[in-house]
């Protein structure tokens, strides 16, 4: 019997409020199929499934709030009968050791249940309108449990004023995704050695190619200049597969395959990085309409778990904002993250002749514990001499 | 059929618009002034304004005549040019 758990929908998430479900007992549900939608601090995410079987039961009712790694649902895989339940205590270890794959890239697991604090349902209730997270409170109460008054001593020590009040909204509530930003990025920025690296590159093959090409092209088939940086990228990190992953309990961890997260900015606010899968093997008319699709579904809040979950690097185009360069902050646990500038035209001196060039400034922060910059140099000479050459992106 | 008039295509564009950037209140556009200097869109978002265009009236804006609707009236004024 299989169990289809809670996912975590990045390094930050600790539960998830399951939404709706898609599917009822009885129905066939394969690898990949979408089978519930769960509200996070990013938005409503629809959630697919990593085995192939039959649902049994749906544990969790629409409404309810659960953390990562907790049962939704049962099914039975490969057509076999259901077996009974495994009994209680067989239960719980096996929620620690067989999260599904996503929840591989969590460094830190949820804890087990004995390891929980003693809170008062009122002070729980306190923490999460105050967004305080309760193993960093000191309980004062009963046997050191937590109160209600200790969840609010901490919140008025450990935040701004404004950041407890934060309304809750229906739907994507962003205060919490703001919260859920500064955890990952003030994470980022205590346990990576970032180093930085930018590099001047001339665009002007890649735009001529890229403006013939469209002359070709309907509008439905349009390419976009930050499809081919994300095409680049992904070509430049099989030359130097170091900046692909994650620094998980201390070693690195090759990502799986190249799945390049998209730093979106959502209009209302915020900011989600949602991957496009495997785009060394995709073509370029592939990862424009990922790209697309994914850019439209994040800003309408229809992101999907795997989105979320799996990027193994980060690209962040600030050009259209007209950042000239961007010194980034790796988003934990991968190690690197590619940022690039405006298209700004500049003097340029080459073979010997001055002229002038569109040029874009691609910068590489990357993880130290990782990569040297003497590999991250290699990598933007890679990604250089690939754009020189936009034909066979 | 008819050619849609100038007033309908400046309905079409209001409601391109509208969609890449539901936030906006339209009745504050400058028609005169760019409107990328006025509503916060990136690429991806004028893409699919273009695409909102093309689905809107049929027309196909080449990359090449993107300067041409780069204001509201601008837009409207080329719309109609194309699609007499």
């Amino acid at each position: 019997m299989g169990e289809f758990r809670m996912p975590s929908l990045g390094a930050d998430m600790e539960s998830g409020i399951l939404v709706d479900w898609r599917i009822k007992p009885g129905d066939t549900v394969k690898r990949g199929d979408i089978v519930a939608l769960v509200e996070t601090e990013k938005g409503v995410i629809e959630v697919e499934i990593f085995e192939s079987g039959v649902i049994e039961s749906l544990v969790v009712q629409p409404g309810q709030k659960v953390p990562v790694g907790a049962t939704l649902a049962t099914l039975r895989t490969d057509g076999r009968p259901a077996e009974t339940r495994p009994p209680v205590a067989a239960a719980a270890t096996e929620l620690k050791t067989a999260a599904p794959p996503a929840s591989a890239l969590v460094s830190t697991p949820p804890p087990p249940k004995s390891l929980r604090p003693r809170i008062s349902p009122l002070a729980r209730k306190r923490a999460e309108e105050l967004g305080v997270d309760i193993t960093t409170v000191t309980g004062t109460g009963e046997e050191g449990s937590i109160t209600a008054l200790d969840v609010e001593k901490t919140a008025e020590h450990a935040k701004p004023p404004a950041a407890a009040i934060t309304p809750v909204t229906k739907g994507l509530d962003l205060g919490a995704m703001r919260r859920v930003i500064a955890a990952s990025m003030a994470r980022s920025k205590r346990e990576i050695p970032h180093y930085y690296l930018n590099s001047t590159i001339d665009i002007r093959s890649a735009l001529d190619w890229l403006a013939a090409e469209n002359a070709k092209r309907p509008v439905t088939k349009r390419l976009l200049y930050s499809a081919l940086l994300i095409r680049a990228v992904a070509l430049a990190i099989r030359e130097v597969p170091e900046v692909n992953g994650f620094w998980i309990d201390g070693t690195f961890k090759p990502g799986d395959g190249i799945h390049v997260g998209v730093a979106i900015s959502l209009r209302q606010g915020g900011l989600v990085n949602p991957a496009i899968h495997d785009v060394d093997k995709k073509t370029l008319d592939d990862v424009m309409e990922n790209m697309l699709d994914l850019v439209n579904r994040a800003r309408t809040g229809h992101l999907r778990s795997s989105e979320l979950a799996d990027g193994t690097i980060t690209v962040t185009n600030l050009g259209d904002q007209g950042v000239e360069s961007v010194l980034g902050v790796i988003y934990p646990p991968q190690v690197a993250l590619v940022g690039f500038g405006k298209i700004i035209e500049r003097p340029w001196a080459a073979a010997g002749m001055l002229g002038v060039r569109p040029t874009i400034v691609a910068s590489l922060a990357a993880d130290h514990r990782v990569s040297d910059g003497h590999r991250g140099g290699r990598f933007l000479i890679a990604l250089n001499r690939l754009l020189q050459e936009p034909d066979k992106l | 059929m008819t050619a849609p008039t100038e007033r309908e295509i400046r309905e079409v564009v209001l409601r391109a618009l509208g969609n890449v950037a539901p936030e906006v209140d339209l009745e504050t556009i400058d028609p005169s002034k760019d409107l990328r200097d006025q509503i916060d869109i990136d690429s991806v978002d004028f893409l699919n304004f273009v695409l909102g265009l093309h689905k809107g009236l049929g027309v196909d804006i080449p990359d090449s005549d993107v300067a041409k609707i780069a204001t509201l009236n601008g837009c409207v004024g080329y719309l109609v040019s194309r699609v007499k």
